[in-house]
């Protein structure tokens, strides 16, 4: 295999996945949008297009041509910068999960993955961690109050609920033996999925998964109400929507790692793997968008004690229990 | 620049969270509040003097803008005074009918004092599930007077006109759906964990405090203060009517919440009573020097025109002296203080805001709390600017 091949194929693959994650995000603003004004008793956008199909275009195309304010009390590097970090890192969480097994193109075959390295789940995780600097540093440098305080409970939030989102998914890897998602996706073909073999740790995912992309009833970073939005206050135009469009890549890419963590991945019966993952990935945005309509917000030091007290002890116990029943040989 | 050990966050006048224009100045260490200053008068109107300088007639609009959630209490409240200084008793069905009128808008300000408190708390569900219901009840009010916000259906004397054909199956619709929608409301937030955490020993305002803050309505009840002037003042014949004060025990944000429940609840049996036992008879009462004719008879009578004539040119005349009343409006005790010099313009009118007084107890109330209970301590005291501003 020439190397030239190699490299022409990653650049492909980069592009399809980027574009269609991008795609996707968009559509799951729709789709958000949507399903909160059914739940609502409202329609939810439907001017733009049947059905406000193109409602996230033209949110796109607005949110362009806006002015581009950049306040004269910010650090202007780190405030230009800050969205971008925001959505490199969610992007480039993607790279590692599956969508599918192999197809055949020109006589090669393709893995359904951008690059399937061995510490995947670290990766994930470190990517994620960095993320929250994005959030951070916009806060912080647009020079607003209110914009110091939303980046002041990120950073604290994103303290507590790292480590909580670590061990709860230590479990998977004790079962699967591997930080390879595509092993993980395996282990689970072979066997059950984890979700039956270690039901709390999804749950307990879940929950920090809430909290680390910043929805309610974690949304502390922004908390509309209180801080006016907190760390994006004072953006505007695309770096906005840079904002938005990472956060909402963020909230796919927590799907997606937990459906290639608890659900099996991409594999299913009769349809083809990345429809089944696509499936799952939108089972659980669902409910990511069914909570945000039905809780109130949490205050920031509950979601602290929460996150230390409550959750970090659980976890622990989680990944002993598991490890104990693993060695004893019953899972 | 000095050095500070405190950050100064200026909340407000525009924040989603301080429902209109109400700006707080606080001093936060990190997130908890060491004090904190309200700041008004942004909505500054000059009613009170612009009422001096119209007749007692064209007086009655400046009162919808007071508190803009109530406009048929605030009606009320101004007409009972203005009737008071005339001296003169209004048919017992005008009576019933601006009680029904002014339950269903405390109904409708409740809805949606707990739809925006709600949201304030990141609840947006319950926002549109209120504003639904509110709907429905500013229809009854559009119904009655052709307007949503601005009724003036409430007049001297008693009211414009009777109430128009197939209202109070409208009315009854309405009052007979609503409870089943309050228990749609409760098993949204009454039970829910997260609510419980962000409104229970919040806020708390003991009943010396609120006694000493003259603060008035379900903030004081919540506090557990028995004071209700519907009960303890009876006006407009609300000692005919079977009723409850619902009173809190701690006087927390969650207490001003079940309360203000509670009261809708009571509107609802108010409403359904005064339905049930409203009498036949005229709406307008009979004083031809103060009160103007029946339409009808203006376009019949030459003594109805003339008197007509004279009334709308001239505004109405009441003798000299002064008159003080209050009713129980959805915030709370709303007062009009009226001195009349015996020209058709008062000399001076003195509007009580109940949400002024209940404004000055929030500091008090977030002493010591964190900037997320601000939100809830504000939300939770229901004030609505245009009133204090005035």
């Amino acid at each position: 295999m020439e190397p030239i091949y190699i490299i022409i194929e990653m650049i492909v693959k980069n592009i399809v996945v980027v574009m269609v994650l991008m795609g996707l995000v968009a559509y799951t603003t729709l789709l958000e949008r949507k399903l909160l004004g059914y739940m609502q008793v409202r329609l939810g956008p439907n001017r733009v297009g049947y059905f406000g199909i193109l409602q996230p275009i033209a949110d796109g195309i607005k949110s362009f041509f806006k002015e581009d304010i950049i306040p004269n009390e910010a650090d202007k590097t780190l405030y230009v910068i800050a969205p971008g970090i925001c959505l490199f890192t969610a992007l480039s969480m993607f790279a590692v999960i599956p969508f599918g097994s192999t197809i055949t193109l020109f006589g090669r075959e393709i893995k359904m993955v951008v690059a399937d390295i061995d510490a995947g789940l670290l990766y994930v995780l470190a990517l994620a961690t960095l993320g929250e600097y994005g959030v951070v540093l916009g806060g912080w440098a647009s020079g607003n109050k209110y914009g110091v305080l939303g980046s002041l409970r990120a950073a604290a939030q994103m303290i507590s609920y790292e480590v909580a989102l670590g061990l709860a998914v230590i479990g998977v890897i004790i079962l699967a033996g591997s930080l390879r998602l595509t092993d993980i996706i395996a282990a689970q073909q072979v066997g059950s999925w984890f979700i039956l073999k270690y039901p709390f740790g999804f749950v307990f995912y879940l929950i920090a998964g809430l909290a680390e992309i910043n929805r309610t009833p974690f949304d502390m970073p922004e908390s509309e109400s209180e801080l006016a939005c907190g760390f994006n206050i004072e953006y505007s135009s695309m770096k906005f929507a840079t904002f938005m469009i990472a956060e909402y890549a963020h909230m796919f890419v927590v799907a997606a790692v937990a459906t290639t963590l608890f659900l099996g991945g991409w594999s299913g019966p009769f349809l083809p793997g990345p429809i089944w993952f696509l499936i799952k990935v939108f089972a659980i945005i669902f409910f990511f968008i069914w909570e945000r309509g039905t809780f109130p917000r949490l205050r920031y030091d509950h979601i602290m004690h929460f996150g230390w007290k409550v959750l970090l002890p659980l976890t622990l116990l989680n990944v002993v229990v598991t490890a104990l029943l693993v060695a004893l040989g019953v899972l | 620049m000095t050095e500070s050990k405190y950050m100064t966050l200026n909340m407000g006048p525009q924040h989603p969270a301080t429902h209109g224009v109400l700006r707080f100045v606080l001093e936060l260490d990190g997130e908890t509040v060491i004090t904190s200053v309200p700041h008004i008068g942004y909505l500054h109107r000059g009613i009170e003097k612009l009422m001096e300088c119209k007749t007692y007639w064209q007086s009655e609009p400046f009162t919808d803008r007071l508190d803009y959630t109530s406009g048929m209490s605030n009606n009320l409240a101004y007409c009972l005074a203005v009737e008071k200084l005339l001296g003169i008793e209004i048919p017992k069905r005008a009576q019933y009918i601006r009680v029904m009128l002014s339950e269903l808008q405390r109904i409708a300000a409740h809805i949606l004092w707990l739809s925006t408190h709600a949201l304030d708390l990141g609840a947006m569900t319950l926002f549109f599930y209120g504003f639904r219901e509110r709907e429905n009840c500013l229809k009854l009010m559009e119904t009655v007077s052709g307007a949503r916000l601005m009724p003036d259906y409430i007049r001297f004397g008693g009211l414009r006109e009777d109430l128009p054909d197939g209202f109070l199956a409208m009315a009854k619709t309405f009052i007979d759906d609503f409870p089943s929608r309050i228990d749609e409301y409760e098993t949204l937030l009454t039970k829910n964990i997260i609510w419980k955490k962000r409104t229970q020993d919040i806020g708390i305002l003991s009943a010396e405090d609120a006694i000493n803050y003259s603060v008035t309505g379900p903030v004081l009840r919540a506090s557990g203060v028995n004071y209700d002037v519907r009960k303890a003042y009876p006006y407009s014949s609300y000692e005919d009517f079977d009723f409850e004060i619902p009173l809190g025990t701690k006087g927390d944000v969650y207490d001003r919440y079940l309360v203000r429940l509670l009261e809708m609840r009571q509107s609802v049996r108010i409403v359904k009573e005064a339905i049930k036992k409203l009498p036949e008879g005229p709406v307008r009462a009979s004083a031809p020097e103060y009160i103007a004719p029946d339409k009808n008879a203006v376009e019949k009578d030459i003594a109805a025109l003339i008197s007509h004539f004279k009334l709308m040119a001239d505004g109405l005349k009441p003798p000299v002296g002064e008159a003080y009343t209050s009713i129980e409006s959805s915030k709370g005790e709303l007062g009009f203080y009226i001195i009349s010099d015996g020209t058709s313009k008062p000399y001076r009118v003195r509007i009580r805001p109940p949400s002024f007084l209940n404004l000055a107890s929030i500091p008090r109330m977030i002493e010591g709390a964190l900037v997320a209970d601000v939100v809830s301590a504000i939300g939770s005291v229901d004030v609505v600017l245009g009133e204090i501003d005035k």
